[in-house]
């Protein structure tokens, strides 16, 4: 089965999901007075739903066409094994980021991301990469916060006051 | 028509709002010059900034501004490096590159310059004579109208996605109908479809989706197919010397930049053609209608093939801001990504847009001339300069940008929870677009869900069913396209597939 599909597939999936909710579980929520209305939540959900699953059943059941010359999908070939391994850590570098920027705070957080995201891509000039970080991230810190005003906890928490 | 032009330079001639064309248009061709960051993730980034300045116009001139930095700094890097950094700029590289090659890229940079002037001015002065037009025409559009005419939206950008895609943008356009039910909604008492999920509850924020289709997968393929970003060496910056063009030059692409500008303007207007076709297109026909030794020359460093591309890409970009500005409905991925940025800064585009904020509709067609004026006068001689930034390594750079991803998540939700969900549905765009889905029809079904739904709602509560679909006669009109628009192009698949199998198989 080619990605296509299996995309499909799971889409379809998602679809019945969806369904579910909104023929079943929304329609037992409605209230008693909602009942006699004639747009209720779940309308535009289940139109939804059926709709997607008759979309996803065309692609899946129609014989599919050979992936377009340079689109994304030719790409995929040129793809080497390490290139994924330095995506993957990249990804996971940014769920760390996620969960470490209250705790840190932004600009031990930002400055951590910035290197280690450098080192794995393969960076070797250590001392210019660290310098760079954080030199970015007090700049983003300071036009963020100071000219925004939008704020963002710079140092960790348990240096904060508030 | 006078007076709004008079409102309009009033508003855009402040020197607030001059700062913003130029600051927007100086940001845009910086960023849009990086692989990897195209106008969509710039505008999506810079829509906090605009938030923070809260007034309408001069937030739409700042994002109008990048917009067009974003395109001017693409088709510098296409033309520069080979390496287009938005798809609207893909057809420049094609003569722009060897032009560049044979030494001759300050000259390439100068047609690209002159030629996207040309085309977003006319586009401009189009879109002054179009969209009141279409404002006062779509004045007559009741809530039922305002849904069939997101269907025909819809389905438009379903029908252009390409051949064999129809399927598949229709299947994304669901996809982003269904995520725009998450959350709370104010026509009803509870939230749908959160899971239970506290940060749910407010929904998916709309940068974070934007963030996650088009910058976050660009970001991930530099990581997985190195070759993208590499630079040649040897066609970098030193070699811009020579900015000047020759009389007949001059008059070789004048009459392409004629042409291109308005056709580039039309296809613009249509929704889900945009810059990317337009430029295409524009090559396309100015190959074939160039003469013989002319024509030989496309693709090996043609003037003629450097411009039609630059004037139709920069006029579809203003006539993409037509369905916006006018009926509400955005025809690309940009344009869906301001109208999300006018919602949230508190404006509804649409007919209506004319009559209630004149200073936000004329304010932004008169940005838009500056903002071309800016980009010849300011970028051209900064682009020595700015081409340096090509140089920056890939290991400094790749993180950056995903710095950038994350922060745009960020800054506009102001919520850590934002940024996980902006990596899974990261990853999820990234393995779509190795399927070839497109994305822009999520985004914009995504965007739209909100406003189909309220105005399918007003209607249907108004006739007690969904018995106006056949009984307003211009509801029903507009179903009824939107229907062939899905239908005609399978059925003419299908008819093409049924001739071709009566064809032996040659070449």
């Amino acid at each position: 089965m080619t990605l296509e599909r299996g995309i499909a597939t799971l889409f379809l999936a998602i679809c019945i999901a969806y369904g579910y909710v909104a023929f079943v579980t929304m329609q037992n929520e409605l209230l008693p007075f909602e009942l006699n209305m004639s747009f209720l939540p779940n309308t535009l959900p289940r139109a939804l739903s059926v709709l997607g699953a008759v979309i996803a059943l065309v692609i899946i059941l129609t014989p599919s066409k050979p992936a377009s010359e340079g689109g994304t999908a030719a790409e995929f070939k040129n793809v080497a094994w390490g290139n994924i391994a330095q995506t993957f850590g990249l990804l996971a570098l940014m769920v760390a980021y996620a969960m470490t920027l209250r705790p840190l705070g932004f600009i031990g957080s930002t400055s951590l991301f910035l290197i280690l995201g450098g080192l794995l891509l393969g960076e070797r000039r250590f001392v210019l990469l660290t310098a760079i970080s954080v030199f970015a991230a007090f700049a983003v810190w300071y036009l963020v916060e100071r000219l925004l005003e939008i704020v963002l906890r710079p140092w960790p928490a348990f240096l904060m006051t508030q | 028509m006078i007076e709004g032009i008079w409102l309009g330079l009033s508003t855009a001639l402040s020197i607030q709002n001059l700062l913003m064309v130029i600051a927007g248009c100086l940001i845009g061709t910086l960023i849009g010059m990086l692989p990897g960051l195209g106008p969509m993730s710039i505008i999506a980034i810079m829509i906090p900034v605009a938030i923070k300045i809260g007034d309408p116009s001069t937030a739409l001139i700042l994002l109008a501004g990048v917009y067009y930095g974003a395109i001017f700094g693409g088709s510098t890097s296409s033309i520069l490096i080979n390496a287009p950094g938005v798809a609207g700029t893909v057809a420049t590289s094609f003569d722009g590159y060897p032009m560049a090659r044979q030494g001759k890229a300050g000259k390439a940079l100068t047609i690209a310059a002159i030629a996207s002037f040309a085309g977003g001015t006319v586009g401009a002065i189009l879109l002054m004579g179009f969209a009141p037009a279409l404002a006062s025409f779509a004045l007559l559009f009741h809530s039922a109208e305002y849904f069939a005419l997101m269907v025909v939206g819809l389905s438009a950008i379903a029908a252009f996605a390409g051949t064999g895609q129809v399927a598949k943008a229709l299947m994304m356009t669901v996809a982003g109908l269904m995520l725009a039910t998450v959350g709370e909604s104010a026509l009803f008492n509870a939230p749908r479809y959160t899971m239970g999920v506290q940060d749910l509850q407010s929904g998916i924020g709309f940068i974070t989706l934007a963030m996650a289709l088009f910058a976050l997968p660009e970001a991930l393929f530099l990581v997985l197919n190195p070759a993208r970003s590499k630079s040649q060496s040897g066609n970098g910056a030193g070699e811009i010397k020579d900015l000047r063009i020759t009389g007949d030059e001059a008059a070789k692409i004048a009459p392409v930049i004629a042409r291109q500008s308005v056709q580039g303007f039309l296809i613009g207007v249509l929704p889900g053609a945009g810059a990317t076709i337009a430029s295409f297109l524009g090559y396309a026909v100015e190959r074939n209608i160039a003469k013989g030794d002319e024509q030989a020359e496309f693709g090996k460093g043609s003037v003629k093939g450097l411009a039609a591309p630059e004037s139709a890409n920069n006029a579809a970009c203003t006539g993409s801001f037509v369905p916006l500005l006018t009926l509400g409905i955005p025809g690309s991925g940009t344009t869906a990504i301001l109208l999300g940025a006018l919602l949230a800064l508190n404006v509804a585009p649409g007919p209506r847009l004319m009559v209630d904020r004149p200073e936000v509709f004329w304010s932004v067609i008169i940005s838009m001339y500056i903002g071309n004026v800016v980009l010849l006068v300011l970028n051209l001689p900064l682009i020595p300069y700015i081409a340096k930034l090509l140089a920056v390594p890939r290991n400094f750079l790749i993180p950056f940008i995903l710095f950038f991803t994350l922060m745009g998540a960020y800054i506009g939700q102001n919520n850590a929870t934002e940024l996980l969900l902006l990596v899974g549905l990261g990853v999820i765009a990234t393995i779509l677009r190795f399927a070839d889905y497109p994305l822009a029809p999520l985004l914009i079904g995504f965007i739209l869900g909100g406003l189909l739904e309220d105005n399918f709602a007003r209607a249907v509560n108004l006739t007690d069913g969904i018995g106006f679909m056949w009984q307003r006669p211009m509801t029903l009109a507009m179903l009824i396209i939107g229907i062939l628009l899905i239908i005609l192009p399978a059925y003419r698949q299908q008819r093409a597939k049924a001739l071709s199998k009566g064809v032996a198989q040659g070449d």
